[in-house]
């Protein structure tokens, strides 16, 4: 499903820092991948780059999505295929109400498939139920996106996106981070009740802790802008127990 | 063209008025002294110093009329209408006599009223101020307006709707509203439409009564100028609300004093604009009294090579105390061209008092751009959704929320026209 194939990138401003030097993976539908590695080896970046962020240029290798190049989408085409970022730091939007975001960002996406809009009861329907699902409250929905949220609300908010606009292939950037064990869970269970077989998942994460409530079937360890290690689930723990030093200098 | 030139067919069109038009008995003294000034002053040049950014070029009194699609804002809005057409009002289509019956409206003869309004507010010096601003279009208003509205709403009175004065028509007309509300009275006036060159306006705002003022300047294709003078009351406010797209030149001056203690006054514009259009709102709030408060909230979205320019200045009199003076204006440029100039002004002669301003110019978010555009919305579609958050901080100055809406309606169809250039 989603196909890296040795991408290089830096950054547009400065072009001697290199961040991405040869990523290659893939996800096949239905897999559920993770990618850990220390700080700064470019993880966060290889998201940014898959969804279209400016700021960095591509210096080499290919990026699609069931065969489509993505490098070569705007952002929103890139989401009408099916491709979904879910935040490191969700984007506080003052004066936009949360409900005509998602409302404005689903028709979007259905216009650009050639699909019909949702109505309005139906997509209040819609939202409250998966709202409920995520314990997000109605009061919260009503606030503007992201503001005033805290950072567990801010990444349910980002889940329910995520049930909301039923894309194909999700990419979760360190979801667990800032949340306490209670809020983990609930964002690991919203994750968890969207894996099927037609779905794929690239879960970004420093610790293994996240991998217990969502069990990846592939283990990617990146480092200095490549995946230096592939491997099953206790690949994870494995880095958990002896940290990133002994794979780094084997790499 | 020296000024000399610039102003003989000026005088022209003032002495013809004058011998010709039944309307310019009423009140001919103001009205030759007002032509004075505006002869003496002269078309407004950058040299002016309230004219820097907006400089007023090639303006003739027989100044061709336009109006832009797009419809009247408060078309729909159930309110006392009263229609302009040509400088004349337009009696079979107007609520005049319904209006009659629930307020006062002086004629042509005048009111005893009116001796407190009428050349009263405009020909009034600020107290203690270190200079007194000329406003030549509020002049060449009185010396020339053929028709309007002088209206008492009588103490107490809530007016069951608001009071609309459409501008229609290709004469280019002066119009001019004068205007009591009485104690504890409330009303809303709007205005709209593209048919007056200038407009006028003296607004008494007596003790304990409330004034809300909206104008949806969406039509004006060409050039128009505004004056709008209140003087509020004790306890009493006064909540002006203005909407501006895409004209060759609007000049909007605001002058409010605060004449009773505890009063509120506030001045709101929203100002969308492409190619190349300028908006000028121009806004003086005089303190005078204590403990009031005011707001001046302007907000700018900006595009090709759209101007707008504020001017916003707060005097605090001497003795003034516990001033509460705020003043915010903030742009978004769409376009390199794009360009908002801003002129902040504070003159403060009590020394108890709050009184801050400040203003920003940039582009939209990038980050929140992304961030819309990751879920799918069109970059035109998360541009419309940010510019509307960022002007519905001017919209809700407005108090009541139907005509919030009625604005948001007017901002939402101008970023769908542009979507779809």
């Amino acid at each position: 499903m989603l196909k890296i194939d040795n991408l290089h990138c830096q950054l547009e401003e400065e072009p001697d820092t290199k961040i991405l030097k040869g990523v290659s993976l893939e996800v096949p539908a239905g897999e559920v991948h993770a990618i850990m590695g220390p700080n700064g080896s470019g993880k966060s970046t290889l998201s940014y780059v898959l969804s279209g962020r400016d700021g960095y240029e591509v210096t080499g290798g290919s990026a699609s999505l069931d065969g489509a190049d993505l490098l070569d989408m705007d952002p929103e085409e890139r989401a009408a295929a099916g491709l979904f970022l879910a935040f490191q730091y969700p984007v506080e939007i003052p004066g936009v109400g949360n409900m005509i975001f998602l409302r404005t960002a689903m028709n979007a996406q259905r216009k650009a498939r050639g699909e019909e809009e949702i109505s309005a009861p139906d997509f209040l329907k819609l939202v409250r139920a998966k709202a409920k699902e995520l314990n997000i409250s109605p009061e919260m929905m009503k606030r503007p996106v992201n503001v005033g949220f805290s950072g567990g609300e801010k990444k349910r908010n980002e889940i329910l996106q995520m049930a909301l606009l039923e894309p194909k292939m999700c990419i979760l950037d360190e979801t667990d981070s800032g949340l306490d064990v209670d809020a983990m869970k609930l964002v690991s269970s919203g994750v968890n009740a969207m894996r099927d077989a037609g779905r794929g998942f690239l879960v970004i994460t420093h610790y293994q802790r996240l991998l217990d409530h969502i069990k990846p079937d592939v283990v990617h360890i990146m480092s200095a802008g490549r995946i230096i290690e592939t491997g099953g689930p206790d690949l994870a723990l494995k880095v958990e127990n002896e940290g990133y030093a002994d794979l780094i200098s084997a790499a | 063209m020296d000024a000399i030139n610039t102003m003989a067919p000026w005088r022209e069109a003032f002495e013809a008025f004058t011998a010709n038009d039944e309307a310019a008995e009423m009140g001919a003294k103001a009205r030759a002294d007002a032509f004075a000034r505006f002869e003496t002053h002269g078309m407004p040049t950058r040299r002016h110093e309230y004219w820097k950014y907006t400089p007023v070029r090639g303006l003739v009194p027989d100044q061709e009329v336009a109006a832009l699609d797009g419809g009247d804002t408060f078309a729909d809005v159930e309110a006392y209408r009263l229609v302009f057409v040509d400088g004349r009002i337009d009696m079979p289509r107007s609520d005049h006599a319904a209006l009659s019956a629930v307020a006062d409206i002086a004629g042509p003869e005048g009111a005893p009223w009116m001796d407190g309004v009428f050349n009263a507010l405009q020909n009034r010096d600020i107290p203690g101020a270190m200079f007194q601003v000329e406003r030549p279009f509020a002049d060449l208003n009185l010396a020339m307006f053929t028709d309007g509205l002088a209206i008492r709403i009588p103490d107490g009175v809530a007016l069951d709707k608001p009071i609309h004065l459409r501008y229609e028509g290709a004469v280019p007309s002066h119009l001019r509203l004068e205007m009591l509300v009485g104690k504890g009275a409330s009303v809303t006036i709007l205005e709209s439409g593209a048919g007056a060159l200038t407009t006028g306006a003296e607004i008494v705002i007596e003790d304990g009564a409330t004034l809300d003022h909206l104008r949806a300047q969406t039509e004006v294709a060409g050039a128009q100028f505004t004056a709008l003078y209140a003087q509020v009351g004790a306890e009493a406010a006064f909540k002006s609300f203005t909407l501006c797209a895409d004209a060759a030149l609007i000049r909007n001056e605001t002058v409010v004093t605060m004449a009773g203690d505890n009063g509120s006054g506030h001045v709101a514009a929203g100002v969308m604009g492409m190619d190349d259009t300028l908006v000028d709102n121009t806004v003086y709030v005089s303190h005078e009294a204590e403990h009031c408060e005011s707001r001046q909230v302007i907000k700018s979205v900006l595009d090709g090579a759209a101007k707008s320019v504020f001017q916003g200045k707060i005097f605090v009199k001497k003795g003034a105390q516990k001033t509460d003076g705020y003043q915010i204006s903030q742009s978004v440029l769409l376009s390199d061209g794009a360009e908002f100039n801003a002129k902040p002004e504070l003159e403060i002669y009590a020394d108890d008092v709050i009184c801050s301003h400040g203003s920003t110019t940039g582009a939209l978010d990038e980050v929140a751009k992304f961030y819309l555009r990751s879920r799918g919305c069109t970059e035109r579609e998360a541009e419309a959704l940010l510019v509307a958050a960022f002007i519905d901080e001017a919209i809700l100055e407005i108090a009541d929320e139907a005509l919030q809406d009625r604005m948001r309606e007017t901002t939402d169809h101008w970023m769908t026209a542009r979507a779809a250039r």
